[in-house]
């Protein structure tokens, strides 16, 4: 009887061993843990004259909140009903299915290229309208719309500014016999409505978005130089920023959109921060060190910049006042840290971590200064803060391919997107979008 | 009695797999190829190895156009002295020539820092051709950090193939 009592004992013991470092590793593998709440995004209706809408805006709608990672929409055919408006809505049945908040809304033709789009988000459990909005939209712009009311959704039901409506840019490269083809790409924060920028056989690098989301600031090998441009989407026209001799790279706009911190190399190839007023094209140098300094970055008050150094022997991150002075270096773990980049609020700093023979996101939040490896894999680089601070973009592999991901900033929730086909690298989330 | 045993020792088992790193550290593996004797073997993708290989007739043909280095080093090996010699008199004898040295890295890492251990790399060349009697004049310098790899693969093969710089004849 003690000989089975104590064997019990034991058994629990190591069950509790076991099942404390199980879960340090669960962190790092995990793709979506927490709960996702059900909710319903009911089909919306239909006033027009085409068969049906332009565009499937409650399909759209439920794509974003599950590709949030918190949300998980019913589908329509477990539905009991199907308002389109808040009268229509018989909470009852929505109880039944446990769904937590139901989505309902129509869309009406106004007009040839004209529509109108609302909706209402209800709390099941309160039996009350969280937020209802009506909002114009033509065929061009009714996706972009789709987004916005996702947007509030998701700000509603979590308290956090939703990033459906932004937009990311990247690199593809892509073989063509012999040879590469690199183009620079903007699309829809979904991957969507892709448009290319610029399409080179030589390699584009490190594309940074302006704070007014209209220019795209990028390095091109074109003529087997590296030279930065400021490009104007809208135009398609581009300035030839810095074409110095040595390397020219490492673009990012301040916040106020008129400067850009820049890494030279001169013909010594002594690669150094600087800062270039976009209009004169004055330049400030901010590091003289013999070490490689590059890929800076501001802080959101314009006041800083934080860049890779490898002056104490690897590459770990440094901060330095825009008027110059002693760098001070802000990351002490592990061997090497590179490429920093801020979040909006200026709480966090992604950066591209050596973790056990693996280069991965890790976040540091720079007021209690946790540090977090945030991915899994191999070679995962490039992160950018979404500009709600809440959720990170960057490049991982898919075998020979270079594959974007996205994770919450506290690492729990990690998604991929798309197949891995193609060869991506180099994603930057936009600001949100100037109305 | 030894059904417990049975559960002991796996529930054991499971702590101990739990507890274990599987994650390799490349920064164990060591060494590189010796690419000292090998022609331009212009890699995939790689274009730009078509241009500038204009070279004199009277030029051993088989000098080499490729400067390998080790891990996150951009010293010059001593094997490379002898080669790095020939193409310095190559410079100094007509100083209309010209050369551009272009650097590359693994993959590894961040893509912006791989730039700059690349044009170290070009720079090391730039420095002992320099020394050796080249003019400044003669020499540009580009990097391509892992832009442009020579080899496609996640492996310490492809990597040492990529840490690498090319001189191209220019004229």
């Amino acid at each position: 009887m003690q000989e089975t009592l104590r064997t019990w004992a034991l058994a629990c013991v190591l069950l509790l061993l076991a099942s404390h470092s199980w879960a340090e590793l669960q962190i790092e593998i995990t793709q979506g843990a927490g709960r996702r709440a059900p909710v319903a995004v009911v089909p919306f209706g239909w006033e027009g004259g085409d068969a049906s809408a332009p565009l499937d805006i409650s399909g759209v709608i439920g794509a974003d909140l599950t590709r949030s990672g918190r949300f998980a929409p019913i589908p329509p055919d477990d539905m009991l009903q199907m308002p389109t408006t808040g009268v229509e809505v018989d909470f009852d049945d929505w109880s039944i299915l446990g769904v937590e908040a139901v989505v309902v809304g129509r869309v009406t033709q106004t007009g040839d290229n004209a529509y109108s789009v609302q909706f209402q988000l209800f709390d099941v459990f309160k039996r009350e309208q969280l937020v209802g909005y009506r909002m114009p939209a033509s065929r061009g712009t009714m996706r972009r719309v789709a987004h916005r009311a996702a947007d509030m959704i998701f700000e509603k039901l979590t308290g956090i500014q939703g990033v459906f409506a932004t937009q990311i840019a990247y690199v593809t490269a892509k073989e063509n016999g012999r040879n590469r083809i690199f183009t620079l790409v903007v699309s829809d924060s979904d991957g969507e409505n892709e448009n290319t920028i610029m399409e080179s056989t030589d390699p584009i690098m490190s594309p940074a978005w302006s704070p007014d989301s209209r220019r795209l600031a990028y390095v091109s090998f074109e003529g087997d130089r590296s030279t930065v441009f400021v490009q104007t989407l809208r135009t398609g026209n581009r300035l030839k920023v810095s074409d110095r001799r040595g390397i020219n790279g490492a673009p990012a706009f301040s916040p106020d959109g008129r400067k850009l911190v820049l890494t030279l190399g001169g013909a010594d190839g002594n690669l150094d921060i600087f800062i270039m007023d976009i209009a004169t094209k004055d330049i400030t140098r901010l590091t003289t060190n013999r070490a490689i300094d590059t890929e800076g970055t501001w802080s959101p008050d314009g006041e800083q910049i934080y860049f890779t150094s490898d002056r104490s022997g690897g590459p770990q991150v440094y901060r330095v006042g825009i008027s110059g002075g002693t760098p001070e270096r802000i990351t002490f773990e592990g061997s090497y840290n590179a490429r920093p980049r801020l979040s909006p609020d200026g709480s966090k700093l992604a950066m591209v971590h050596l973790d056990r023979g693996n280069y991965r996101i890790a976040v540091l939040d720079l007021e209690n200064e946790n540090f977090l490896v945030v991915s899994a894999g191999r070679q995962d680089e490039s992160p950018s803060f979404a500009p709600n601070s809440d959720t990170l973009i960057y490049a991982t592999r898919a075998g020979r391919n270079g594959v974007l991901e996205t994770v919450s900033a506290d690492g729990l929730i990690r998604q991929r997107m798309g197949s891995g086909r193609a060869d991506v690298r180099e994603p930057v989330w936009s600001p949100f979008p100037r109305l | 009695m030894s059904h417990m045993r049975l559960i002991l020792i796996s529930l054991l088992s499971a702590v101990l797999v739990g507890c274990a790193s599987n994650i390799p550290d490349p920064e164990a593996t060591s060494g590189s190829t010796d690419g000292s004797d090998s022609t331009d073997t212009s890699g995939y993708g790689d274009s730009s190895g078509m241009d500038g290989e204009n070279m004199d007739s009277d030029v051993d043909d088989e000098m080499g156009m490729i400067i390998y280095f080790d891990f996150d080093q951009s010293d010059l090996k001593p094997e490379y002295g002898d080669l790095l010699a020939r193409h310095a008199g190559k410079l100094s004898n007509s100083s209309r020539t010209q050369v551009r040295l272009e650097g590359h890295a693994d993959e590894r890492g961040s893509r912006e820092y791989n730039i700059g251990l690349g044009e170290r790399r070009s720079q090391a060349v730039r420095r002992m051709l320099l020394i050796q009697g080249a003019s400044s004049n003669q020499i540009s310098t580009v990097s391509f950090g892992e832009e442009r790899p020579a080899a496609m693969g996640s492996d310490e093969g492809s990597y040492s193939q990529n840490r690498r710089v090319e001189i191209k004849y220019l004229n």
